[in-house]
């Protein structure tokens, strides 16, 4: 494509930052937050149910009369480390599945890749739900889901590129050399696949945090009281007249939380 | 005709990975699956011992696992779904019921989609780096990084609780279908005119187009007929990789709205764990997609016919 149909570079480039920013942002409150301002995500105090904000509470209080700040921070401390773990674990498997597809070719390849394509044929939160009826605990389950949902896009990422860097001479001369797999590995496909596992693994973040609270929206996923993003929009919207900030904060926080990492991920068509 | 081979492939696989799933899913319950089944059947109140074993026995819960993973995946090869253990109806019969609810929520909101995403998409191509094109460019990428459950909610509070225009939920009347609708469609929207600008902006920059225009064709002749034809061959594959987009959507916003479909049977069925409901519609919804998008290959090739080649 040329320059003219492409965002501007520099635009790209501004989007990018602020998209880092935006998660550096959320980070900051999860991890700082607590520090700066002490409390317990669980502790309740009736008597201030759905009152507004105060030092100690800088966000208010929600129906049960704890903190939405201290929820908040936690929340925004457990969906990550849950989508950053899956991520991890899928990016692994999608690599060393992918190279390993394109590598040897013949059935190892075609049976992965029709694994992949069945998969992708379900819907990522349908298999999240049934990996999460099947395996013991919620977080666990979560991580198990969203990593068998999350690899497919990383094994095809992976066995694309993998198949055109093999095929080309580059690669022939470093094999007719005597060098070995490992090098061709590190030489030849990891600079050429890098960049783009980068921007798959914040689709995949976004996509993992989206799955986390879209299932805890509908009550399917974390229980309470557990402070998670979607449980808390589900637990505040009675009292939305009431207390419109408390249900505001856990609405603005995954917003900026996901467009950041859309952003980060730069554009691409999905 | 490869084309149908390998999406028949796919449709096996994707029966077989549900199977799987299901059948680990009916094993791994927690506790005794007779129990819970039987207190989704009589109401909490009303389980004791024999009614578990009762069930116990009907259902055949029992058993070394490898024959009745080879029986279950036997009785779903032979369309046998069985019955739903919470209402006792047959599986099919209870989808029969639903499907319809589910697609008419889907097609009204891929056309409500269609409508508000492509053609703005399209002028927006039309003239790269114009006030349009930015201004659709922020839109798209707000919209989305907007999970269709925050869509929801956000639709609910402002048109059916602050400004009290639309019910929050509901089925029926026709003015139940908006909200529901628009919450999918606003994402797909946002997807369809990115889309849908970027291939205008890559054929309005071919020779073939500025030739179209030199040959004395007005914009919107060489728009009719040449920019759309070209615009919706990558318009119809994304629609095909969306429709699990819409999917997840449905199952979560059928949920959210109360709408009688399919993705509110499923959550309600995980629930319950309803674990022949929960099979019954998850395959219905992993062959949906493999069927929309086999209808959606055939199509490209009748449109572009290099492709099909």
């Amino acid at each position: 494509m040329t320059d003219a149909v492409m965002i501007p570079r520099r635009a790209g480039h501004a989007l990018r930052w602020t998209g880092a920013a935006l998660v550096a942002a959320s980070l900051i409150l999860a991890v700082v937050g607590p520090l700066a301002v002490p409390g317990d995500p669980l502790a309740q105090s009736l008597t201030k149910a759905l009152s507004g904000p105060e030092p100690a509470a800088p966000l208010g209080y929600d129906h049960l009369g704890r903190s939405i700040f201290h929820r908040l921070a936690a929340a925004l401390r457990l969906s990550p480390a849950i989508a950053i773990a899956a991520v991890l674990t899928a990016g692994l498997a999608g690599l060393v599945l992918g190279t390993w597809a394109a590598a040897r070719g013949g059935w190892t390849d075609r049976i992965l890749t029709m694994l992949a394509d069945a998969l992708l044929a379900l819907p990522g939160l349908l298999l999240v739900l049934m990996v999460l009826a099947i395996v013991p605990g919620t977080a666990p389950g979560f991580w198990a889901g969203l990593s068998l949902v999350l690899w497919v896009e990383f094994f095809r990422l992976t066995r694309a590129a993998t198949r055109a860097v093999l095929a080309s001479p580059a690669v022939q001369a470093t094999r007719l050399l005597g060098f070995g797999p490992v090098y061709v590995f590190r030489t030849h496909i990891w600079p050429e696949i890098a960049p783009m596992m980068l921007t798959a693994a914040a689709f995949g973040t976004a996509t993992a945090i989206m799955a986390i609270a879209a299932l805890g929206f509908v009550h399917v996923g974390m229980r309470a009281p557990t402070p998670e993003l979607g449980l808390m929009m589900v637990e505040l919207l009675p009292y939305w007249r009431e207390a419109p900030l408390a249900l505001l904060s856990p609405v603005m926080a995954t917003f900026a939380l996901l467009l950041g990492l859309t952003l980060l991920a730069g554009s691409r068509d999905t | 005709m490869n084309t149908l081979v390998t999406r028949g492939i796919q449709a096996l696989m994707v029966a077989v990975l549900i199977g799987a799933a299901t059948f680990a899913m009916m094993r791994a319950l927690p506790g005794d699956a007779a129990y819970r089944i039987a207190a989704g059947r009589y109401g909490y109140d009303n389980v004791d011992t024999a009614a578990a074993d009762a069930v116990r026995d009907e259902l055949g819960l029992d058993g070394p696992a490898l024959p009745a993973l080879l029986h279950w995946l036997g009785d779903l090869l032979r369309l046998d779904f069985g019955n739903s253990l919470v209402s006792g109806q047959p599986v099919i019969a209870e989808i029969g019921h639903q499907l319809g609810a589910s697609l008419s929520l889907a097609a009204v909101a891929v056309v409500l989609s269609l409508i508000m995403g492509p053609p703005l998409g399209i002028l927006a191509g039309l003239r790269p780096g114009g006030l349009l094109d930015r201004g659709l460019l922020v839109v798209s990428t707000g919209l989305k990084a907007v999970p269709q459950f925050l869509m929801a909610l956000i639709l609910i509070l402002i048109l059916s609780v602050q400004f009290r225009l639309l019910p929050a939920a509901g089925y029926g009347a026709a003015r139940h279908f908006i909200l529901p609708a628009l919450a999918l469609a606003l994402g797909l929207a946002a997807v369809n005119a990115r889309i849908a600008r970027d291939a205008m902006a890559r054929i309005g920059a071919m020779p073939f187009y500025s030739f179209a225009q030199w040959k004395g064709l007005s914009r919107r002749q060489a728009l009719l007929h040449h920019g759309l034809r070209n615009v919706s061959v990558p318009l119809l594959t994304y629609l095909g990789l969306q429709f699990v987009t819409l999917v997840e959507g449905v199952v979560v916003v059928e949920a959210i709205f109360g709408w009688p479909g399919i993705g509110h049977a499923l959550v309600h069925a995980i629930f319950s764990r309803d674990v022949p409901m929960v099979q019954g519609t998850a395959l219905c919804l992993g062959l949906g997609f493999v069927l929309i998008n086999t209808a959606i290959d055939l199509l490209t090739a009748r449109i572009d016919p290099r492709r099909a080649a």
